[in-house]
């Protein structure tokens, strides 16, 4: 089932699909290695929801919420 | 001798910097967050008949990065200046690590990967093949454990032999991290670090996470307060035993050369050094064990949304923190941002945050004349109300000159780390506070000649009748705003100079000043004096720094007035209300 990472519960892992973004977003999602075929896990929120604490190569990586929009996975 | 240059290149948080220090025997200040290294740092080390030059480079997790400190390794990278390039990788996220690696093996000759912290990769199960790794990628490969010193001979080992062109790979570079890290690593046993996780996620949690944030910098400003009195009190004793002794010893001496040493360089010194030195002492260890935890990233976490609802980021939050310790180190801080707009805010309003300097002042005025609420809390409203300072000013910045589109907020959140107690109390005792102290010692020493003959010559009277208008409307009068004026070069000096200007005479002739200040200040004036040391313009450290990192006049000058203009505003309006 194919979501939008945004939508991604906690604890819930993904492969990544799709990374539509505007170009700078997308060239440092690259630099952590947030490409498609990845798997991404979502490990935590802050308090509001709005960052989201993803883990993905060993690492953990804190994005915005609105910035996920546009990145879209396929749910394990 | 042969003199080899070698450059230390890696992500961020991979212990770059310990390998530094392991390897050169300096002082490299570490921590557990990316951003820590900002700038270049060479260190030497002799061995055998080589001299090897190390070059300690800002994490990057691209050679393509955009924020300042990311475009500094980048450039050194390209030119190629260095003889050898130490590829520093992670081995508990190695696909991650190999990204940049292959990168840089593009790029550099005569490199040679390094995979460090092993022994966190080793407690999570994790082994790393270094001789297939070598042949995937063509070049020496070692495994090493900088915290532990394990792997280092092996590493110097490697620089001396290395000479093979790197047949790097040409496809993807993702592709092939991925490749590689899956072929050379193997999991033994899939062993996760469960405690740490829980802790992670407690202290980010709705009910628990800021709250602990708020009581974390109460208790470190509490701590930093309540400990720093004791000492002072002695350190204060121990001086004007001192002074005693000194103007016994300099009695030969004409009155206005002893009045020059003792009255004024020597007084100021010491006074300088008896309110700045133990609040230092405590708060720069424990700031540095949250650093050495990776506790900072968890803060930029927490504090990422209200900071973006103000058009910044997470990252300004822990500029801010930096702040704290010293202003110059803050500004300095902020090429971590990665937008030029959020970055150029974050140094306008970096001295919002009261830093060490300032908190002698604001301890002493909160003791003196709010006792029944306790210093450390009036301390603690002061830092509240400067980040919140920080955050409105930027707001409107962000709204009105700075407006351009909002970046995205991408960062690290590094594993957290057991800090090295031992070093820490070394490192930030022994060479930032002391660093510290002698550069306002060395500032105090001329300024409290100078004052002293400002004040006998009757100079520091006129100045500060002259300044007595302002000064009333602003809720203080002539003598503060001279305090002020005069403690341009170091923050350190406000108290001293305060003390000196409103002795007539210009001498603090009883070593307890105290009771003077309660004299001639009333709660009132109080208040606007603590509210005006938050908010006026930075050191001159500061602005110098704020001018080296935007190579701008317009916003050097920008730095000045804008805090100002907020102190003023505040202390006109808290004079008519109060």
């Amino acid at each position: 089932m194919e979501i939008t990472l945004d939508r991604l519960g906690t604890d819930k892992m993904a492969v990544v699909t799709c990374v539509d973004t505007e170009e700078t977003l997308r060239a440092r999602l690259r630099d952590f290695g947030l490409v498609p075929g990845t798997i991404v896990r979502c490990r935590y929120r802050s308090p509001d929801g709005s960052v989201v604490a993803l883990e993905l190569r060993g690492s953990v990586v804190a994005l915005r919420r609105k910035d996920l929009v546009g990145i879209r996975g396929c749910g394990l | 001798m042969k003199e080899l240059t070698v450059a230390l290149v890696g992500n961020p948080n991979v212990g770059k910097s310990t390998l530094f220090n392991a390897l050169t025997g300096l002082h490299q200040h570490t921590g557990n967050w990316a951003g820590k290294t900002v700038g270049t740092a060479t260190g030497v080390l002799k061995k055998e008949t080589v001299c090897y030059c190390f070059v300690d480079l800002p994490g990057t997790y691209s050679l393509a990065g955009k924020s300042e400190d990311e475009r500094i390794t980048e450039a050194y990278v390209r030119s190629n200046r260095a003889d050898r390039t130490v590829i520093v990788c992670d081995g508990s996220c190695l696909s991650r690590s190999l990204i940049l690696a292959i990168q840089v093996l593009q790029v550099s000759k005569n490199a040679v990967v390094c995979v460090n912290l092993m022994d966190e990769a080793k407690r999570r199960g994790i082994a790393v093949d270094g001789n297939k790794l070598s042949k995937a990628l063509g070049v020496p490969v070692v495994l090493t454990s900088a915290g532990k010193r394990e792997g280092l001979e092996q590493l110097v080992d490697a620089l001396g032999t290395v000479s093979t062109e790197p047949c790097a790979p040409c496809e993807d570079e993702i592709d092939a991290a991925d490749r590689i890290a899956h072929s050379c690593t193997t999991l033994t046993l899939q062993q996760e670090d469960s405690y740490g996780r829980k802790v992670d996620r407690l202290l980010v949690s709705r009910r628990f996470g800021v709250p602990f944030l708020f009581l974390l910098l109460l208790g470190i400003i509490w701590l930093t307060v309540w400990g720093a009195n004791y000492p002072g009190i002695l350190l204060e004793k121990v001086f004007s035993l001192g002074y005693r002794w000194l103007r016994a010893v300099l009695d030969f001496l004409p009155g206005w050369a002893k009045g020059i040493l003792v009255d004024g360089v020597y007084a100021t010194g010491s006074r300088v050094i008896s309110v700045m030195l133990p609040p230092m002492a405590i708060f720069f260890p424990l700031f540095t064990v949250l650093e050495d935890i990776g506790y900072l990233p968890r803060m930029a976490f927490l504090m990422d949304p209200p900071m973006a609802r103000c058009g910044g980021c997470g990252k300004q939050a822990l500029t801010l923190c930096m702040g704290l310790g010293c202003n110059a180190v803050g500004v300095t801080g902020c090429r971590i941002i990665d937008s030029p707009r959020e970055r150029t805010c974050a140094i306008l309003t970096n001295s919002f945050v009261p830093c060490n300097g300032r908190f002698p002042t604001l301890i002493l005025l909160g003791s003196l004349f709010f006792p029944q609420m306790g210093a450390a809390l009036v301390v603690a409203a002061c830092v509240a109300l400067g980040v919140v300072g920080a955050m409105a000013v930027s707001g409107v910045l962000n709204k009105t000159l700075l407006r351009s589109k909002k970046s995205a907020f991408v960062m690290e959140l590094p594993p957290f780390r057991r800090p090295r107690l031992g070093e820490i109390l070394v490192r930030s005792l022994l060479e930032r506070t002391l660093m510290i102290a002698l550069r306002a010692l060395k500032v105090a020493a001329p300024a409290g000649a100078l004052l002293w003959i400002a004040a006998n010559s009757g100079l520091l009277g006129v100045l500060s009748g002259f300044l007595d208008p302002p000064g009333i409307l602003l809720g203080m009068n002539g003598a503060i705003l001279i305090a002020f004026l005069f403690s341009l070069p170091a923050n350190e000096l406000l108290v001293p100079v305060l003390l000196m200007a409103i002795t007539d005479a210009g001498s603090i002739r009883t070593m307890v000043g105290n009771d003077l200040l309660m004299t001639v200040m009333t709660w009132k004036t109080a208040v606007c004096t603590m509210v005006f040391t938050l908010f006026h313009w930075p050191c001159s450290t500061t602005l110098m720094t704020v001018y080296r990192e935007t190579r701008s006049k317009k916003m050097t000058a920008a730095a000045f007035l804008l805090p100002t203009a907020v102190g003023c505003i505040l202390c006109f309006l808290l004079n008519l209300i109060l």
